[in-house]
């Protein structure tokens, strides 16, 4: 057993990441050995059970059987039965491997900086390959059904729940142009030009016209997950992200139609005009239907979430299984279960995040992100190892034309189309962007795959085509994915702009919207403007009060945006230590009473809070903490656990309470205020008030915030699963109290007319507050601990 | 060309046949009813402020060439310019929305114009509580203020948003802002409108 030649550290000491590195490394590779004996297991031609046990009698519970004369043997204490465990086990030894070697890379510091993953995943993939080859054993290669039903989708269906909505609209017939007539215009190019120069040269002038033109169709068209693979690592703006990708998505119709198209006209061998004609038919229903049949499973989804009020655990689930079977009911039909997958994730989203819990948003978020990075790591290493294991027929001629005619396409096809594309856009593609777009056209294992389902009696040339294409993949991923970041340094390309978006610019981004509207009808003129407001009104008006339960329906989308907003400064308020440090939201240079409007202060006497009122407060909040406290005894396997943070919660408000106490003997005897609030004092103010400096403590106005921000978050309630309900403040305008926190989650003492009513909430409203502090504004960074 | 013959159709048809255009043959367009701003947009056609010269307050009626003003703060960006009048004409359309905030002329907008602002916007909902309205202006003006101008004693007051902050804070919308033009009136391709001073001419 190979062993690392330094001594391990000592474990007080912090282990130096190049050396974990170093070992992970190692311990992978002995790993990837235990693999072999075991997955020898699984050739056909191998004796059937290699490892089985020499037992007689077959262990106890698997149904061994019996020999018919009973002779009594030992009891078998213990006894090792593979065959019984193999195939998942493989599976998942498989997955192991493929998680182990991402975490080794980015432990290696330089080198993830340098190379894209799916690069170095692809060469482990050789590297097994070859070690499976060097045993003897034959490697598994990727099979087309593994790889379409279950390898792709989780990819798949991580892009289209989480696509952009609004730039993707906005650039979408750019998009189509490029994925439709882009893609079309390779094929031919390619399968045309191949098969000339196939007929030119003289080995290789049994390719039909044909075959090439499938050849053509299979390699033209660009590859989400290698593009996702190498877009993400190099984080590039917005526009020319959602333009390839979004190609790569849509091309999928396209992709679809020719293959088929080729593939069953390859054997008869000439298309004629009506073969055409059905063939631009075909594509039609092939795009639309996926897109329907994608529409109709998100909507179904949508609806389903919207009475998961009470089974909160099992709502990832609904979105998961509505989503697979979108993408397989495409498939039953042969339309494009690519673009079923997206319509259906894009359509349900905004429905479904609005009734679903945060937990479950979470989750659903984070399993998708797990999902689809596994498949994509299984993706690339089986990739490797298929190039290893499968029989080659390399023919110089034809893997090198068709390297160059790839590239000289894609550059052609992206010049042409964006001076056309160029005429009806708004925001103009320079001569940079289409560089990108044109150098970012990736093939991936989409067109390993598709080739490798061609059938051998149709196509003899399989074997070569097969090479063809591993080579244009390996040219691609390798080549263009190494080189292009450099060169997006080299050419200055914008990248992504890492801000988070303010309310200032959703307050503007919607006034724009409905005043461009508003001119356009003012000219009578109706354009794009016009059919979205058109297209929200109608949302507004009926879809949302189907989809989505209770009160939520009718929140206005400002509204939900600031809620989501508060939710997470309230999160990362009790994050960094319940406001004792400043978040970073709110710079504590401004404070809110900087803004007020000036207004000679009234002289008024400052309200004090009577002794008595104080006294009730504080026993009705040291009530609830103790409710509290007893209610989580009761377990069941069912609901939500309670976190291991209730306990700390609780100390933090009893911390707050004297805090509390503290700053009123201090108001009492400083008289004066800075700023008079007026009355109806917003949560903003209370809050920007507390969260800014230190120095704002001591001039706080005295009892006369009536306003208490608090964040009533319902577990069970359908009413507001997700929302920050500012309905508590105002309501209690009259009591005065000197609650004013740090922040906004807070546990508000209910006054004596509401506590039967609150207490049912009070745990989960604890609940719901701690448990989660993972997406709290750190949406891009994945692989921040999910607790801190 | 087209276009301001287009447009002066659509000026003919708005104010029937009358050489000036009220506020109450705006509020006959129909399709304009359900806009959460409606109001502001009219009140923007007659707001001095947009028509090209140096005046300030409103008036009660316009003519085609003040309607033609108004309009050309919405045309597409020519090829042909340079930063400068890139820039120059950025500026231009972003004065305008910022008069369309400032109701009171006074150059800046203060917190109470800017809470209608957000009020006005959420007032196509059916339920809108006042407060949650002032809330979210609130928030957004402490933002404005952190951006632009840091830091503030306790004692100072932040008088209100003023055109250079606004554009310091509306930069990240700066893009969307090329969608500020209307590409073309009756739906035939794309002309570009001419510079208001030669407008000015013809009409």
């Amino acid at each position: 057993m190979p062993s690392p030649r330094r001594a391990l550290p000592a474990p007080g000491a912090v282990v130096d990441p190049r050396r974990s590195g170093y070992l992970l490394v190692v311990s992978v590779v002995v790993l990837g050995c235990c693999l072999l004996p075991l997955g020898a297991a699984s050739t056909p031609n191998k004796t059937p059970q290699p490892g089985a046990p020499k037992e007689q009698n077959g262990s106890p519970g698997h149904g061994g059987s019996h020999a018919s004369n009973y002779t009594k043997k030992l009891f078998p204490v213990l006894s090792f039965d593979y065959g019984h465990v193999k195939p998942p086990f493989v599976i998942f030894l498989w997955i192991l491997l493929a998680s182990l070697m991402k975490l080794g890379f980015h432990l290696i510091p330089r080198l993830s900086s340098i190379v894209p993953e799916s690069c170095l995943l692809i060469v482990v993939g050789l590297l097994m390959g070859g070690i499976f080859k060097l045993v003897g054993e034959t490697p598994p290669i990727l099979r087309s059904d593994l790889f379409f039903l279950y390898l792709l989708p989780p990819i798949i269906l991580d892009a289209g729940y989480f696509l952009p909505i609004r730039p993707f609209t906005e650039n979408l017939g750019t998009i189509l142009i490029f994925a439709v007539v882009g893609t079309l215009w390779n094929s031919f190019f390619i399968g045309g030009l191949l098969y000339g120069v196939c007929q030119i040269e003289g080995t290789l002038s049994t390719v039909g016209l044909l075959p090439c033109l499938l050849f053509g169709a299979i390699i033209s068209a660009v590859d989400p997950v290698a593009v996702l693979a190498v877009f993400e690592e190099i984080h590039i703006n917005e526009l020319l992200h959602i333009l390839v990708f979004g190609e790569s998505l849509l091309n999928d119709a396209v992709t679809v139609v020719l293959y088929h198209l080729f593939e069953e006209y390859a054997g008869a061998g000439a298309v004629t005009v009506t073969d055409v004609f059905l063939g631009i038919v075909s594509f039609l229903v092939v795009a639309l239907g996926g897109v329907m049949v994608g529409a109709i499973y998100g909507v179904l989804s949508a609806f389903t979430s919207r009475f998961t009020a009470h089974t909160r655990v099992i709502e990832p689930l609904f979105v998961f299984v509505y989503s697979y079977l979108a993408y397989l009911s495409a498939e039953v039909f042969h339309l494009s279960g690519i673009m079923a997958l997206i319509a259906c994730g894009a359509v349900m989203r905004p429905y479904v995040e609005a009734n679903i819990s945060h937990k479950s948003h979470t989750t659903i978020k984070y399993f998708l992100k797990m999902w689809s990075s596994v498949s994509e790591t299984l993706i690339f290493i089986f990739l490797g190892v298929s190039t290893v294991a499968g029989d080659h027929k390399w023919n110089w001629t034809f893997v090198v034309t068709t390297i160059i005619l790839c590239m000289v396409a894609r550059v052609l096809g992206v010049i042409s189309l964006t001076y056309l594309i160029n005429k009806f856009r708004i925001v103009k593609l320079t001569t940079k962007d289409q560089f990108i777009i044109a150098y970012g056209g990736l093939r991936g294992a989409i067109a390993f795959s598709l080739g490798y389902l061609l059938d051998t009696d149709h196509f003899p040339m399989r074997k070569m085509f097969l090479t063809a294409i591993i080579t244009v993949i390996f040219f691609t991923v390798f080549v263009q994915g190494m080189t292009i970041r450099p060169l997006v340094d080299l050419l200055a390309v914008k990248k992504k702009q890492e801000t988070k978006r303010s309310i200032n610019e959703e307050i503007h981004t919607q006034f724009l919207d409905h005043l461009l509207t508003g001119i356009e009808d003012i000219c009578g003129h109706y354009g794009h403007h016009h059919w979205k407001d058109k297209l929200n009104r109608f949302n507004k008006k009926y879809v949302k009060k189907c989809l989505i339960a209770g009160e939520r329906s009718k929140e206005p989308q400002l509204i939900a945006f600031y809620h989501k907003m508060e939710m997470k400064q309230a999160i990362e308020l009790v994050e960094s230590g319940g406001g004792v440090k400043v978040p970073s939201a709110m710079p504590s240079t401004v404070s809110m009473q900087n803004i007020q409007p000036k207004k000679p202060p009234p002289e008024r006497a400052l309200p004090q809070i009577s002794k008595g009122r104080e006294e009730e407060i504080r026993k009705i909040l040291r009530n609830n903490l103790q409710k509290t406290r007893q209610r989580l005894q009761s377990y069941n396997r069912h609901t939500l656990v309670v976190d291991p943070y209730e306990d700390g919660w609780n100390e933090i408000l009893l911390k707050r309470k004297k805090m509390i106490e503290l700053e009123k003997k201090i108001s009492q005897m400083s008289n004066y205020l800075t700023v008079p609030a007026p009355p109806p004092d917003s949560p903003t103010i209370a809050r920007a008030r507390l969260a800014s400096d230190p120095q704002a403590w001591s001039i706080k106005p005295a009892a006369n915030a009536d306003t208490v921000p608090s964040i009533k978050v319902d577990l069970a309630s359908p009413q507001s699963p997700d929302s920050v309900s500012t309905l508590d403040e105002f309501s209690r305008r009259q009591q005065q109290q000197q609650e004013e926190e740090e922040g906004g989650l807070m546990m508000k003492p209910p006054s004596a007319a509401r506590e039967e009513q609150e207490d049912g909430k009070e745990q989960q409203r604890l609940q719901r507050c701690l448990s989660d502090p993972g997406p709290a504004g750190t949406e891009e960074e994945e692989d921040e601990p999910f607790l801190p | 060309m087209d276009q301001i013959r287009n447009l002066h159709k659509r000026f003919k048809h708005l104010s029937h046949d009358e050489e000036t255009l009220r506020k109450e043959d705006f509020d006959e367009i129909s399709d304009l009813t359900p806009n959460p701003i409606r109001s502001q947009i009219i009140d923007a056609f007659f707001d001095k402020r947009n028509f090209g010269g140096n005046e300030v307050g409103r008036v009660q009626e316009i003519g085609f060439r003040e309607f033609l003003t108004v309009m050309s703060h919405f045309r597409p960006l020519r090829q042909n310019l340079t930063e400068e009048g890139i820039e120059r004409i950025r500026r231009e359309k972003l004065r305008f929305l910022f008069n369309m905030h400032d109701k009171d002329s006074d150059g800046t907008i203060t917190l109470d114009e800017y809470r209608s602002v957000v009020e006005e916007l959420l007032s196509s909902s059916a339920a809108i509580e006042i407060e949650t309205a002032t809330a979210i202006a609130d928030a957004a003006m402490l933002e404005v203020a952190s951006v632009t101008v840091g830091e503030m004693a306790p004692g100072q007051v932040y008088e209100g948003i003023t055109f250079e902050h606004f554009l310091e804070v509306i930069k990240a919308l700066i893009l969307k802002l090329h969608t500020l033009n209307i590409v073309s009136v009756t739906g035939s391709s794309t002309t570009t409108l001419h510079e208001p001073s030669t407008l000015m001419l013809h009409s």
